[in-house]
This record gives C-alpha cells, sequence and structure tokens, in this order.
C-alpha cells in the first residue's frame, strides 16, 4: 500500500486548518486530501474526523457515494476496458478477465506495486473499434489476448 | 376558525397550525397515513414514499410527511391512484431484500408485513435482490440482517438525529446502498455505544435485539411499563414478559423523560431479573457456612439478635442502611423501621456517597437540594454549562437532550472537566481544570463577571442576600490568580465567564466530579453563587442541576433515609415534628438527635456500631479505603444483608435476607428531576424471595412493632399524610399524568420548577468560599493524580450491570485510563498490566491509552470489585456533608507485564 508521507499528513493538517471553521466543508477537505495522498485510507478520514469533528460514519459514507472518492490508491496508469454492449459481444469480458488473471488484480482495484489501475467503463463511443480499451490517454482498437499484453508491457 | 386557514382530507374539513405536515394535521384528526420511514422528532426525509398522498391540482402525488399544509389544500389519503402507487412501492421493498417472516423476529411487528397486508400485496412482480452483505453477528448485543433492510433511514435518523451518537449514515450508492459504521466496520468496532435506539426505530427485522432472539413472538409477550433500574434519569421502558421471564426492553413511546430512548444499560442490562444466581433463600450463616432456612427462622433470629443488641448497648448501637436502588415506600418503611421500632435516627443510605453535599449546599443556598428545573428545559437553555459529568456515560439520554440542544438549536455548550470527556466535542469551550480547583475556577468566573459589570443588577438586589461579602471574596480571584490554581488559561476563563452572563437562560448541571470531594459542599455552593449572579435560578431553561446517580436516591433521600430528617426533609431535631410523626406513627417518643452518617458509622463499626441492617447496597465496593471498612465490617457484633444477589457485603454477613427486583414489585421512584414515577410488577420473584417492604414488615412485628400494609399503594398513602412536598401524590395521578414535588396537595398540579419567584428559604443566599486544596496532591512519592468515575456499560457496585454478559463483552474488567504522554514516560503500551498504588492500597488492572485522558491525570472506573479502585482513594471528608474525596488523590504506577506476554 502507498504509505502516507509525513508530508503528506502536514499538508492534510494544513488543509484541515483552512477549513476547520467553515461549514459545508467535508467535501472540498476530502477533494484536496485525494489530490495530496491519491487516495483517502481509513487513517487519513479518521484525522479528517477529528480535525473537522464531523463523525467517520458520516465521512465514510460520503467517501463511498461519490465515485470520485476512491479508498484505494491509483497506480501509476490507468487501464479502462470498455464493457459496453458491442465491445461486450466481441470479447471485452474475457479482455478484462486476461488482466485480472495476470496482474491478480480486481476491477476497481490497483496492483500490488501501484503500476495500473485497473476499471471497467460503459461504451466510451469507440463502438467501431469493439473490443476497446483505454490506457491513461490512450485508446486502443480491436484488443484481444494476443495482442493485449504486449501493449501493457509498454506501460512502465 | 375561518374556515379558509382549513384544509380537507378525504372530505373533510380540519384546521391547521402554520408549519405543520399533511401528516401531522392528519395523525391529529385519527386519519391513519402509512410511514416507514418517517421518525418522529427528526427531519422527514421523504425517503420510502409510503406516505404518499394525492394533493388537488399537484400533478405528482406528494409525500405528506414532508409536505407543510397550506389553506384550502384538498387531499386524498387513500384514493386509487394513492392505492396504486403503494403497492407497486411494497412490492418493491419487499423485492429489494430477503423477506422471510417465518424466523424473523419482527414478525407481527412489521411495518413492511403490515403494510403488505394492509393494502394486499400478494404477489411480488419484481425479482428478489441477491443479498450483498452477510449479516453482522460479531457483538452480543445487535444482529445486522442487510437482506431485510429497506434503506428506510430511521436507524440513522435515530442514532444521529435522537441519541446523537453519530455512529451510523448511509453509506455506498445505487443498489449497493448499505447502513455504514465508520469504515464499513461491525458496531462492535466502530463508534457505537449499543443504546439500542436504531433497534427500536428500525421498522422491519434488519436491526433486533440479539439477546431477544427466538424467545418469544411479539404476541404471545405481556408489555409492562416501568421505570428503569439503573441510573437516575429515571427512563420509562416496557418490560417484555413471557413465562415469567423478561425476555426484551424497549424505552416506552411518547412518555417522559426519555420518549422511547433508553441507554445500553436500560435495554440491555436486564439479564440480572431472572439470573439464576438470584437469592431464593433466606441463609443464616452457621460454622461460617451458610445455610438456608425458612423465612419465619430467619426473621426471628435477626429480630432476637437486634433486640438483644439494643437492650445491651442502646438503640444507638445499632444502624440501618436503606438503598437508592428500592422503592419510595420500601425507603419510607426502612427509616420508619430504624426510628420506631428500633428507636435510633442512625439511618441513611448511599447519597452520602455522591450527592450529601449537593444537598447540604443547595439547601443552604436555595433551601431545597434537588434539580432546580426538569430535564425537559434543555431544550429552553441558550447555554448550558456541564461540570463534574460525563453524562454521556453516567446520564446518557440527558446527554442526548444537550447534545440534540447544541446540534439542532441554538444552545452553546461550555464543558468544565479535568478529562476530555465525549460531550467536549459538542462544547464551544471546554476548559481542563485540575482535580479539586473547582472553587477557584468559578470564583475567578464570577470575578469577571462582577468586575465586567456582567451579572443581573436587578435579581441579585430583590432575590438575594450575601452578595457583598461574595463580592470581597471573589475579588482576590483574578484570571491570572485562578489560571495558577487551575491550569486554566486566562483568556478562556474570562471567554467563559462573558459567555455565561451573557447568555441567558444558562443552566449549570453537574454530578460527581463537584460533589466527591472533601471541598463537596463548597463546590455546589458556588455553582449555586453563579447561578444566583446571572439571574438564572428560578427561570426555565436556568438553574442548577445536579445529576442524580442511583434511580431513586432522590426518593431515598425524599423519604427520609437520612440521619437528620424525616420523610420530606423535615428536621428530627425540630419537637413539633417528632411529635406529628410520633402521633403517625403510633409511639411515644422518637429519637431526638441526629443520627450517624454511613461514613460514620462504618468508622464506627465494631466500636459503638454493633450492628447494621444493610438493604440492596454493596458498601463492600462502593466505600472510599475499602481496606479499612472490610475491616470494620468484620469487627461488628451482627451484619444483616437484604439484596437480590450474594453480595461481596452479604458474604461476610450473618444473615442474608433475599428480596424482589425492580420488576418484582409495585411502587415508585424518584429521579433526578424530582419526578415520582410508578414501578410496576411484571413478574414473580424467584424462589422465597419477596419484597423489600414485607421483609421490613415482617421484621418489624417481630420486633415489638408491628407494620401492616396491604400493598405498596397503602404505603404511599401514609407518607402522603406526612409529607408536605408529596401530599398530593396518588397512584391514581400518576397513572395520568407527570407529578414533580413539592406537590403538597391532591389539586396540585406539581413544581417541575422550583423557585420561581422566591426561594423555598426566601431569598437566595451567596455563600463566600475560598479554595482550599485536596486532602492529598502529587508528590515525589505518589506523582500522578488519580480520578474515579463511571463506565456507559456497568452500574455501581456491578450487582446487576455485570450479570448482564451482553454488557461484559464490551467491557470486561476494570482498566486504567492513561494519556500518551504519561503512557511514553512510564513505557506503557495498550494493555499492559500495571500496578497502580496509593497510600492506602494498590490494584492492578490493564493500561488503556486514551485520548480522553490528560498528562499526569490517570482515571480508573470504581465497578469492579476485583481492582476496586475504592482500594486506593481517599476518605478525606468534607466537614458538611460527609462525603470521602472520591474524586482525588496521589497514586503511582508500575508497569507488571506486558500485554500478550505470559505471566
Ligand atoms: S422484516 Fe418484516 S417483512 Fe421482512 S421478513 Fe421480517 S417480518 Fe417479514
Ligand atoms: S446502538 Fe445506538 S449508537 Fe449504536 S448505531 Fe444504534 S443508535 Fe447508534
Ligand atoms: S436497518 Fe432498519 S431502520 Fe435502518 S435503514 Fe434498514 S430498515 Fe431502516
Ligand atoms: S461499447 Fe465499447 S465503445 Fe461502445
Ligand atoms: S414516511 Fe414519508 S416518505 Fe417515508
Amino acid at each position: 500500500m502507498k504509505k502516507i508521507t509525513l508530508k503528506m499528513w502536514k499538508k492534510i493538517d494544513g488543509i484541515i486548518q483552512r477549513y476547520k471553521e467553515k461549514s459545508g466543508a467535508l467535501i472540498p477537505v476530502l477533494e484536496e486530501c485525494q489530490d495530496v495522498c491519491g487516495y483517502l485510507p481509513m487513517e487519513v478520514q479518521e484525522r479528517i474526523s477529528r480535525g473537522l469533528n464531523i463523525p467517520g460514519s458520516t465521512i465514510y459514507g460520503v467517501v463511498t457515494f461519490y465515485s470520485f472518492f476512491t479508498m484505494v490508491p491509483k497506480g501509476r496508469h490507468t487501464i479502462k476496458v470498455c464493457l459496453g454492449t458491442a465491445c461486450y459481444v466481441r470479447g471485452g469480458k474475457a479482455n478484462l478477465e486476461s488482466i485480472q488473471d495476470e496482474f491478480g488484480v480486481e476491477t476497481g482495484g490497483t496492483t500490488g506495486d501501484l503500476r495500473f489501475s485497473l476499471d471497467s467503463v460503459r461504451c466510451i463511443g469507440a463502438c467501431g473499434m469493439a473490443p476497446a480499451m483505454v490506457v491513461d490517454d490512450d485508446t486502443y482498437a480491436q484488443v484481444s489476448k494476443q495482442n493485449i499484453m504486449k501493449t501493457l508491457n509498454g506501460y512502465k | 376558525m375561518d374556515s379558509k386557514d382549513n384544509i380537507i382530507i378525504n372530505g373533510s374539513e380540519f384546521s391547521f397550525r402554520p408549519g405543520e405536515t399533511i401528516l401531522q394535521v392528519a395523525e391529529r384528526n385519527g386519519i391513519d397515513i402509512p410511514t416507514l420511514c418517517y421518525l418522529k422528532g427528526s427531519m422527514p426525509t421523504g425517503a420510502c414514499r409510503i406516505c404518499m398522498v394525492e394533493v388537488k391540482g399537484a400533478r405528482n402525488l406528494l409525500p405528506s410527511c414532508a409536505t407543510p399544509v397550506v389553506r384550502n389544500m384538498v387531499v386524498e389519503t387513500e384514493s386509487e391512484r394513492v392505492i396504486k402507487s403503494r403497492r407497486i412501492n411494497i412490492e418493491l421493498l419487499i423485492a429489494s431484500g430477503h423477506h422471510n417472516c417465518l424466523t424473523c423476529e419482527a414478525n407481527g411487528d412489521c411495518r413492511l408485513q403490515e403494510l403488505a397486508y394492509r393494502y394486499q400485496v400478494e404477489t411480488i412482480r419484481f425479482p428478489e435482490s441477491p443479498a450483498i452483505y452477510p449479516t453482522e453477528t460479531s457483538n452480543a448485543l445487535i444482529i445486522r440482517d442487510f437482506s431485510r433492510c429497506i434503506l428506510c433511514g430511521r436507524c440513522v435518523q435515530a442514532c444521529n438525529e435522537v441519541q446523537v451518537n453519530n455512529a451510523i449514515s448511509y453509506g455506498y450508492r445505487g443498489s449497493a446502498s448499505k447502513i455504514v459504521a465508520v469504515g464499513d466496520l461491525p458496531l462492535d468496532e466502530s463508534d457505537c455505544v449499543f443504546c439500542g435506539e436504531c433497534v427500536q426505530a428500525c421498522p422491519v427485522g434488519a436491526l433486533i435485539e440479539r439477546p431477544s432472539r427466538y424467545k418469544g413472538r411479539p404476541w404471545e409477550v405481556k408489555k409492562v411499563q416501568t421505570t428503569c433500574p439503573y441510573c437516575g434519569v429515571g427512563c420509562q421502558i416496557d418490560l417484555h414478559v413471557k413465562d415469567n421471564e423478561v425476555i426484551r426492553v424497549t424505552g416506552t413511546e411518547d412518555a417522559t423523560p426519555n420518549l422511547a430512548s433508553t441507554c445500553i444499560k436500560g435495554r440491555f442490562g436486564y439479564d440480572f431479573i431472572n439470573h439464576s444466581e438470584r437469592l431464593t433463600s433466606p441463609l443464616i450463616k452457621k460454622n461460617g457456612k451458610f445455610k438456608e432456612v425458612p423465612w419465619d427462622e430467619a426473621l426471628s433470629f435477626v429480630a432476637d439478635r437486634l433486640g438483644d443488641i439494643k437492650s445491651k448497648h442502646g438503640p444507638d448501637s445499632i444502624g440501618v442502611f436503606c438503598s437508592a436502588k428500592i422503592t419510595n415506600e420500601e425507603n419510607y418503611l426502612a427509616q420508619k423501621f430504624a426510628r420506631a421500632a428500633i428507636g435510633t435516627n442512625n439511618v441513611d443510605h448511599c447519597a452520602r456517597l455522591c450527592h450529601a453535599s449537593t444537598v447540604a449546599g443547595l439547601a443552604a443556598a436555595f433551601g431545597s437540594g434537588a434539580m432546580t428545573n426538569p430535564i425537559g428545559d434543555i431544550e429552553k437553555s441558550e447555554l448550558i454549562l456541564v461540570t463534574g459529568s460525563n453524562m454521556t456515560e453516567a446520564h446518557p439520554v440527558i446527554s442526548s437532550y444537550i447534545k440534540r440542544a447544541v446540534e439542532f438549536g441554538n444552545a452553546k455548550l461550555i464543558v468544565i472537566d479535568p478529562r476530555r470527556i465525549p460531550l467536549t466535542k459538542f462544547a464551544i469551550l471546554w476548559l481542563r481544570q485540575n482535580l479539586g480547583t473547582d472553587v477557584a475556577w468559578a470564583n475567578g468566573m464570577m470575578h469577571v463577571i462582577i468586575k465586567e459589570d456582567l451579572y443581573d443588577k436587578g435579581y441579585v438586589e430583590d432575590r438575594t442576600e450575601g452578595f457583598e461579602e461574595l463580592k470581597k471574596t471573589v475579588a482576590k480571584y483574578s484570571p491570572e490568580y485562578v489560571s495558577k490554581i487551575t491550569g486554566i488559561p486566562a483568556d478562556d476563563l474570562i471567554k467563559a465567564a462573558r459567555m455565561y452572563a451573557n447568555v441567558h437562560p444558562a443552566s449549570i448541571f453537574f454530578a460527581m466530579g463537584i460533589t466527591q470531594h472533601r471541598t463537596g459542599t463548597d463546590n455546589v455552593k458556588s455553582m449555586a453563587n453563579l447561578s444566583m449572579l446571572c439571574g438564572n435560578v428560578g427561570i426555565p431553561g436556568g438553574g442548577v442541576n445536579p445529576l442524580r446517580g442511583q434511580n431513586n436516591v432522590q426518593g431515598a433521600c425524599d423519604l427520609g433515609a437520612l440521619p437528620n430528617v424525616f420523610t420530606g426533609y423535615q428536621p428530627v431535631n425540630d419537637p413539633v415534628l417528632r411529635e406529628k410523626m410520633a402521633t403517625a406513627w403510633n409511639v411515644e417518643s422518637l429519637p431526638e438527635s441526629p443520627g450517624l452518617t454511613l461514613t460514620e458509622m462504618v468508622n464506627k463499626a465494631g466500636s459503638s456500631i454493633k450492628a447494621l441492617y444493610i438493604i440492596g447496597e454493596n458498601p463492600l465496593v462502593s466505600d472510599p479505603d475499602l481496606n479499612h471498612a472490610e475491616k470494620a465490617f468484620a469487627s461488628l457484633d451482627f451484619l444483616v444483608v437484604q439484596d437480590i444477589f450474594l453480595t461481596d457485603t452479604a458474604k461476610i454477613a450473618d444473615v442474608v435476607l433475599p428480596s424482589s427486583s425492580f420488576a418484582e414489585k409495585d411502587g415508585t421512584f424518584t429521579n433526578t428531576e424530582r419526578k415520582v414515577q410508578r414501578v410496576r410488577k411484571a413478574i414473580n420473584s424467584p424462589g422465597l424471595a419477596i419484597g423489600d417492604w414485607e421483609i421490613i414488615c415482617g421484621l418489624s412485628a417481630r420486633m415489638g412493632y408491628p407494620m401492616t400494609y396491604r400493598n405498596s399503594k397503602a404505603i404511599m398513602e401514609e407518607i402522603t399524610r406526612v409529607t408536605p412536598s408529596y401530599g398530593g401524590i396518588s397512584y391514581s395521578r400518576l397513572e395520568k399524568k407527570d407529578i414533580h414535588w413539592p406537590c403538597p396537595t391532591a389539586k396540585h398540579p406539581g413544581t417541575p420548577r422550583l423557585h420561581i419567584d422566591k426561594f423555598t428559604r426566601g431569598m437566595g443566599l451567596f455563600h463566600p468560599i475560598d479554595y482550599i486544596a485536596p486532602a492529598e496532591l502529587p508528590d515525589k512519592e505518589y506523582p500522578l493524580y488519580l480520578t474515579t468515575g463511571r463506565v456507559l456499560y456497568h452500574f455501581h457496585t456491578g450487582t446487576m450491570s455485570m450479570r448482564s454478559d451482553g454488557l461484559n463483552d464490551i467491557v470486561p474488567e476494570c482498566f486504567v485510563e492513561i494519556s500518551s504522554e504519561d503512557a511514553q514516560d512510564y513505557n506503557v503500551d495498550d494493555g499492559d498490566l500495571l500496578r497502580v498504588s496509593s497510600r492506602r492500597g494498590e490494584i492492578t488492572a490493564k493500561a488503556k491509552i486514551s485520548d480522553q485522558a490528560i498528562k499526569g491525570t490517570i482515571f480508573i472506573p470504581f465497578h469492579f470489585a476485583k481492582a476496586a479502585a475504592n482500594k486506593l482513594t481517599n476518605a478525606a471528608l468534607d466537614p458538611i456533608a460527609k462525603i470521602p474525596e472520591y474524586k482525588v488523590c496521589a497514586v503511582r504506577i508500575e508497569k507488571l507485564w506486558v500485554h500478550g506476554e505470559d505471566r
């Protein structure tokens, strides 16, 4: 897991300090803290809870409600496998599974070495290229078991 | 009424008050609109859409729980369209989970089931969603079955808006939605305090009380409303009884003071009632062993022995301990027995150890020693000062009132406490004083208030006396000087003083943190001074409010279980009153001089006190400097203990008499706000156990002073004849209304607020008081402060609460709360075994590092006999009230072994 460094803790405390007396501070504080750490693990949520005097259950509720927040650290690269109808019928699911197997990672999760985060998405508007996959900002067409690993090997 | 201020529901016209919702108007007029998510007293969330109604002119159906009424609205609550929508809704709710009613605990008491029946929903057109979250069964008290949760949110509201424990919230989204605790942890690892409010609020079988599971169906139980046997709040609870067993407890809906709330002890602490260790036969010790004997033998034996001792050593060689646990009626008989049958004023009870200083201090200042305002007044306070009361643990239901006032009302909270107690989270200001320096901070606040001319001059002039002396005394307590004594920063003290003086009405709440000092009476008088100075006594939302510890400690005091007064605080040394009581009790004369206090009786045990008759108390855990008390009891000629269990004290007795628990008798308790409340018999006592009042009567008859009563009601009738403040109380009136004493006549409505236009003693009296340091301060040898107190999960000496597996599961043993700074200095980790020693004794317990503790001060709860904190405490007494200094002494700690290592 990605460790929260001393530097990060200091930044987090600074953010809490800035918002302390304001109402409706929770969401902006969570956003800024996520920017600092890349994710919002329980230890960070607990510090925010104590700092802003907001119950931990409320914070957990908010973090898990908005898809924008994550409790899993992001990898250096994000893989999005399309599972929209067109991609699905052409093997999107199998592609996803092969990535899961190869890297030992769940959808929504991150590899232990923080190299990849894996997500599935609904139609990305590239049905003509189905099955499609996006890695960081690059879109790949006609992905298959044969070419998928080669593509991913390019991302270190 | 003007017709345009009316609305029409189902064709009939109804008036409404501004701000009312459709649902409220309908309910008020007996029209039943079904609801699921709506929780009375909370903000409507409009989550479930079951309460939808048709409003003429509106395109969509509207949720009646959240729609305010407007003039001339025309509403249909059961139109075809409404019914159709409700049906679909019910179907969706049922399909959203796994609703198998066969073994569901809610069956028969389930809103969803009820609705399905009412709207004849037979087939479900939607596929049942699979359960995503497994049922949580990790704790002993609450089961969370997520497959039955309809996400109505009532539990979240109950937790956050009613109890304000803030333990649960909505989590995740869409079909994955779930009610979550912090980090989605199981309740026992979360902030949950197991009050069970959520369980009672849950309309279906998603939250259930684990101990009640499979014990009985709702229609098989008889519900009996009674008063909680734990603390002085006096929550109204329903005992659910099946086959002479209490199988479940719920808060009584709509009854004050708790409005269906309870804490963990009230709801889950009932195991003691039907416990296998209950005493079921009188016991006489023969050759060091207890032998079961029939009642007649036991009572005759006790009567003979007490008779012998009385004739040999005089009546004052005998002492009676009454009890804050038994009813008013029983306390009345116990003191009558002492005074009329034995002929001694040596009667007292454990109030000596908690609030004797309150009674003495407030009686001196106001003329009456009880809470001045009712609990409900918290809603009217603009500022609340809490000091020396860890309310969330000791009086949880009152703490909810305060938390609500702060979170959802306009009230400000100031906490003055040596520990970072949970209430500090809600406080605008927390002052941390050194132990035992309360007179100093109070004088300091008054110094500032007088210097800045912020006090209520009109009030001080018209209603009080002694102001000039007070002014002279507090003159030297400048914030800087006070800061040196108390450790409270001068600025904070000034801030608190200004706030207290400027915000009106302001109330003060305190408990044992103020009273259990050798300066306890002084501390209490200081609270009275502060309150009067700002004109806060005798007004709604103000007052000086001591929170009484035990369920009936107020009543025991009221009924004369004190050495110096008869019932209703009528002094025994007043010849007229003595004459009146002697006539009523049909005796020649009554003893004149006040008797010994409980602490004095313990000290003199074996010397001038030869025999003690102890009812429902366990002094061998609760008394200070226990090693001494143990020796004293052992040197008595004769010790009788009357209790429901073989307590530590009972074990060393010569005779043990088994009595009924609160669930097995009728009577009354008087709660901390002076409200007299009914206790009702729900089950029969085990074995030969009988009511305390029956035992006392049996004993008295055998000592030549027969007392005969048909029942507890007959005793109450006698009480009202001899007690002016209870004069207007009767069981039939209590059925209909809340009565706070004083209530002198049958027509009198009772007195929720004392001292309204005039103090009981006429003028309120200021007492000039100087600060005196605690009897023992830390030094080289014993470098740490120790303070003692309660935890939420146990009660007093644990006689009752420690017989609940559920409660023991949560706090199984004693602990030493220590700050992380001290822990570092002493190289202590969580769970390490510590030896704590004072000049008087030592105990061992595990360390608990906590941010509630402040460097230099450790805290130990006093409930546990195995590690009795009172082996350490100092028996230095308050000179007036004779209350011991439980709250301050000096100790040292040593580490014995490290957590996880073998010994
Ligand atoms: S919660 Fe109600 S509807 Fe669901 S199974 Fe239990 S009784 Fe039946
Ligand atoms: S038991 Fe009490 S504290 Fe715990 S979740 Fe339920 S309402 Fe909240
Ligand atoms: S647990 Fe009960 S009260 Fe809470 S949301 Fe679910 S159904 Fe409603
Ligand atoms: S379905 Fe995958 S891009 Fe449209
Ligand atoms: S009761 Fe009104 S929306 Fe649930």
